[in-house]
């Protein structure tokens, strides 16, 4: 199915999915929240919507062999008129993490580091997907107050003595964007949202190797002719499997023990190194 | 197959990472150092932070350094009083190294540094390196005796108070300028990721006049006790030592040095120091470039280590 499929075709399929993330939202861990729209006026006009949103893995566990993970969202919507059709913004987030962007130039012949921003509790993983371009659902106005999408995310830094966002255009927030991208860390797809069924959405969410360990918040808005009409939430956790959590806490909770039992390791794999190789 | 590294917190591919460890093993094992100088600038190509790489190559040192170490001692080609005189500086360097690396860090320079002391240090000393060889061999050419040792040709530094006599080195030299020595070494071990063999080699052959084996068989147990001091006070103080990088190193490293040590063996050692000298002066070449061509992006994001 494309994306934004038609209304008003409910295939067997996405009812027995609605039927099913109804229930999951309901009693499952990732509970959906209903907000009232915004406006007055958008209140009379648009339908009262309820938003169910659940993640296919509530944990994710890091073992050795990790090399990144797709996840599903699921979000269901339960409405009584939908005759405006349904736009949805999926913004997953990870955890907060103070970065510092550095522009090298020249000095004395030679490139050095020269000029920072530090980005103070910004996402270490930020997605935000769509159904259709961001501008066709909604406003720039409602863009910016919603922050839909990566240029309306607000990265807070550290501009002097004061915190603040910067315009979109700024060298190191785009230099900051960029890197991420790059990493995989900051992805933006604003086609990445698929209807399946006119009031059953879903979305793939790529979490990569060199992901942050953490809590991951996954916000989803609905929107109906450029206003948001509900919004739900849930969560998972990207965390570190039994291994590679003890040798994380050993280095982090009592690194001179740690160091020396990495020492001594070293030592014997040496000592083992030399005594193998001695016969000949 | 990638395998995930708990400090370090990326997945990295296993076997790329051990045939790195067994190159670098190799090398070191062929001209008796460390190797750090390569293994260092070759993971962070790799998408290891640096923070995590330098501190991870101590203990793959202290592993590869240990295990040549054992063989040199058993050929009897150590300087116990040598090395324990380096080691007193070496230790007091390590210290300072590891607290100069945190300040570097904090002011977003630890990339300079490292760039302008590679480049310095492997310049000047792959360059000694090739002139001296290089008339070695013509010396050898011309018919004349390989290496002419004058025990009357001092330097200085040489005869200052607290004179020594090392025996397994046949030198009777000030222990101040040797402590100095280790010191450096030690300094530049932490805040580079480097054993310092590289410059340790030349520094006891040419300045100290110590025989070349010795030099090697002295300079691997001062690394094997600067790098084991350093994993402790890496992992003590940054707390970016990743054991599981390091074991896929040192598993690698091991077993490439003893490859390296066997091709060493048929070389003749000015050939084997031209060979060194190359190598390390386009390592220096190299970094070189990279600190003068402009950057492909001039912008670099970088993690500061807290987590909310």
């Amino acid at each position: 199915m494309r994306p934004g499929a038609p209304l008003g075709r409910l295939t067997p399929l996405g009812a027995v999915l609605l039927a099913l993330l109804a229930l999951g939202g309901a009693f499952g861990p990732a509970r959906g929240q209903t907000a009232a729209p915004p406006g007055a006026t958008a209140q009379a006009t648009l339908p009262r919507d309820r938003l169910i949103v659940t993640v296919s893995q509530p944990e994710v566990l890091i073992s050795s062999n990790f090399a990144g993970v797709d996840l599903v969202v699921f979000g269901a919507v339960e409405t009584a008129d939908a005759t405006v059709p349904a736009d949805v913004v999926v913004t997953v987030r990870g955890p907060g993490e103070t970065f510092l962007t550095w522009r090298k130039s020249r000095v004395l012949g030679l490139w050095i580091n020269t000029d920072s921003r530090t980005f103070i509790d910004v996402p270490s993983f930020l997605s935000v997907q769509a159904n259709r371009p961001f501008d066709r659902m909604a406003s720039e106005e409602t863009q910016r107050v919603e922050q839909i999408g990566l240029a309306h995310y607000i990265l807070v830094q550290r501009v002097g003595p004061d915190f603040a966002d910067v315009v979109v255009t700024d060298p190191f927030r785009a230099a900051f964007i960029r890197t991420l991208s790059a990493e995989g860390l900051y992805q933006e797809d604003q086609r990445g949202v698929r209807f399946l069924a006119p009031n059953v959405f879903r979305t793939g969410i790529s979490i990569p190797g060199r992901a942050p360990i953490g809590r991951y918040t996954v916000d989803v808005i609905l929107l109906r002719a450029g206003k948001v009409t509900a919004r739900a939430s849930s969560t998972f956790n990207v965390q570190k499997g039994g291994f590679e959590q003890e040798v994380t806490s050993l280095a982090q909770n009592s690194g001179l023990l740690y160091g020396i039992s990495v020492a001594f390791g070293s030592l014997i794999v040496g000592f083992i190194a030399n005594i193998l190789f001695r016969k000949e | 197959m990638t395998i995930y590294l708990p400090i370090a917190e990326l997945p990295v591919a296993i076997f790329a990472i051990f045939a790195m460890g067994l190159a670098v093993g190799f090398i070191s094992g062929m001209f008796g150092v460390g190797g750090g100088f390569l293994m260092t600038p070759l993971l962070i190509f790799s998408g290891v932070p640096p923070t995590v790489a330098v501190a991870s190559v101590s203990p793959y040192m202290a592993a590869s350094s240990f295990s040549g170490a054992l063989s040199y001692l058993r050929k009897g080609m150590v300087d116990l009083p040598l090395a324990t005189v380096l080691l007193l500086g070496g230790l007091l360097g390590t210290a300072s190294g590891v607290a100069l690396f945190a300040w570097l860090r904090s002011v977003g320079q630890v990339d300079l540094a490292i760039a302008v002391s590679y480049t310095t240090l492997l310049g000047a000393i792959g360059t000694l390196m090739i002139v001296e060889s290089v008339r070695a061999m013509a010396r050898s050419r011309s018919g004349a005796p390989p290496e002419v040792r004058r025990p009357g040709t001092h330097a200085w530094f040489m005869r200052l108070p607290l004179k020594m006599r090392f025996r397994r080195s046949r030198i009777y030299v000030s222990a101040i300028p040797v402590a100095v020595m280790g010191f450096v070494i030690g300094l530049l071990g932490a805040v580079l990721g480097v054993g310092g063999g590289f410059i340790l080699v030349p520094a006891l052959i040419y300045m100290l006049r110590v025989p070349t084996q010795t030099s090697v068989g002295t300079s691997l147990v001062l690394m094997l006790v600067t790098m084991t001091a350093a994993t402790v006070l890496h992992a003590e103080a940054n707390r970016t030592v990743d054991a599981v990088l390091a074991l896929v190193l040192m598993v690698g490293g091991t077993v490439g040095a003893q490859f390296g040590a066997r091709a060493g063996q048929t070389l003749r050692a000015e050939h084997l120091r031209l060979l060194l000298g190359l190598l390390v002066l386009s390592v220096g070449v190299r970094v070189a470039a990279d600190l003068v061509t402009p950057p492909a992006d001039p912008f670099t994001v970088t993690t500061v280590w807290e987590r909310h």
